[in-house]
């Protein structure tokens, strides 16, 4: 039987203890995290709201024609945030469109930053969403007397919505994930908290792990949450 | 009550409706019968706009409906649609979709609405389905709610189009049934269909349509026993 040297359990011990508790660095942790957290949550609600404009306003346009104006900036809008990569956005927003901004300013231009990025994918998901509600849908509503407006808000968005969030779920764990990034422009987050610990520690291995196991938990979190309102969402597939 | 003057409507360079002139008054159950792809269905979709003319004038109760200062809206709530899939919202009860639309549009409290919806629910003998979702519900139990969400909105004129052909074999009767009851009370009604013996029992007038104009028209007697133009003839002798 091989005997296990008890000094490995010891050195674990250690860079356990180098890790978090010299010096306090747990709160590193929980700052990056916490900053992780405001950037992901906000940004994924102005991406919903951003989204949810663009699929209507393209989804308008098609149908009736109108609206060209409009539909033209947010096509425009949509090429060029699918097709630059969002850490050059991002830098972009800090370095050029906010270059006088304070560094207080980092987790607000963040935040409006991957929002804005979001935006465009979930207007995509949204928009295929609408268009794959019943046309007959949108004709009820309309034949009852409601306007358009209404008939998408109460009677479309709704149904769309619902076959959406698998896609839309994948979005927000896409984008929790991005936010990684946002060291670049000196804000501390959950990645960017293992990294000055492991710099001040030359201790690798539990500051990056407990990281990774942090945005696994958060990820499987997300999920959870998303079953559940499908879940909610199902009830009327009952037979 | 419904004034149709030279509707013409094309999709590209097909004509669908030719230069349809046509008066339903009210009270009138007027059932428009042709082969498919006869412009039978998009006529009765231009009445309420469904579908935009491409020339001519549509008057109900007085306004222009396709004028563009015309709110259109507004008259669609005085003229109630039966789909031929129901288009019942599947996301909704029952009892939200009867009374939505009068809700949403201010017609009705909240309360007044249920009550009305009860009411008719209870005519039809569906009241415990109040709180099913429509995927719990048959075909044809789906066509009479669909029939109620209309009326929910105290319309003046019905318009159905082919309301019993996505319909298994079986639940056709009762739906017709709910037709023929709504027809007795006196509404005016606009009803596309291939039921021939719905014409007949119930219309005040029929219509055949077909290559995009209305090629004769009569009492439901006179149109069965004695048709006069041959390709209604022929229609019929296929049909009957």
């Amino acid at each position: 039987m091989p005997i296990i040297p008890l000094n490995v359990f010891d050195s674990l011990a250690n860079n356990f203890y180098k890790t978090f508790i010299v010096e306090d660095r747990y709160l590193t942790f929980l700052q990056g995290l916490g900053n992780t957290l405001v950037i992901a949550l906000f940004a994924t609600i102005l991406g919903i709201a951003i989204g949810l404009v663009i699929a209507i306003v393209k989804v308008y346009h098609a149908q009736s024609g109108h609206w060209k104006i409009a539909n033209g900036v947010c096509s425009a809008y949509t090429a060029v945030i699918r097709g630059t990569p969002v850490l050059v956005q991002l830098l972009i927003m800090y370095y050029i469109v906010f270059a006088s901004a304070p560094s207080e300013m980092a987790i607000p231009i963040a935040i409006l930053s991957f929002g804005i990025n979001s935006g465009a994918y979930v207007s995509e998901i949204v928009r295929g969403g609408i268009l794959a509600v019943d046309r007959g849908q949108m004709e009820a509503g309309r034949s009852l007397g409601l306007t358009q407006g209404q008939t998408m808000k109460s009677i479309v968005l709704p149904q769309a919505i619902k076959s959406i969030l698998p896609a839309l779920g994948n979005e927000f764990i896409t984008l929790l994930k991005e936010t990684s990034v946002v060291g670049y422009i000196a804000v501390v987050d959950l990645t960017r908290a293992g990294d000055v610990v492991r710099s001040r520690t030359f201790e690798a291995f539990f500051s990056l792990i407990s990281v990774a196991v942090v945005y696994f938990i958060l990820v499987m979190g997300i999920s959870w949450l998303l079953k559940k309102a499908e879940r909610r969402l199902a009830k009327s597939d009952r037979r | 009550m419904i004034d149709v003057k030279n509707l013409t409507k094309s999709f590209g360079d097909h004509v669908v409706l030719n230069n349809i002139t046509e008066q339903i008054e009210k009270g009138e159950k007027v059932v428009i019968v042709g082969p498919s792809g006869s412009g039978k269905s998009t006529f009765l979709r231009c009445l309420n706009l469904l579908e935009t003319p491409t020339s001519g004038e549509i008057w109900f109760e007085g306004e222009m409906i396709n004028a563009p200062k015309t709110n259109v809206n507004k008259l669609r709530q005085k003229m109630g649609m039966v789909f031929q899939h129901f288009n019942l919202f599947p996301h909704l009860t029952v009892m939200q979709n009867i009374t939505l639309a009068p809700v949403k549009l201010k017609l009705q409290s909240k309360e007044e609405a249920e009550q009305n919806a009860l009411r008719l629910l209870e005519r039809i003998g569906l009241a415990d389905k109040a709180e099913a979702y429509p995927s719990m519900i048959s075909g044809g139990q789906k066509q009479r709610i669909a029939i109620v969400r209309a009326l929910a909105m105290n319309p003046d004129v019905m318009l159905f189009d082919e309301p019993t052909s996505a319909l298994d074999p079986e639940m056709v009767g009762e739906v017709l049934e709910l037709m023929k009851e709504l027809a007795n009370d006196g509404m005016t009604m606009v009803v596309v269909t291939h039921e021939m013996g719905f014409a007949r029992e119930v219309a005040t007038r029929v219509m055949f349509m077909d290559e995009g104009i209305i090629m004769e028209q009569n009492s439901p007697a006179e149109f069965f026993a004695n048709p006069q133009n041959p390709r209604l003839k022929d229609f019929l002798s296929k049909v009957l």
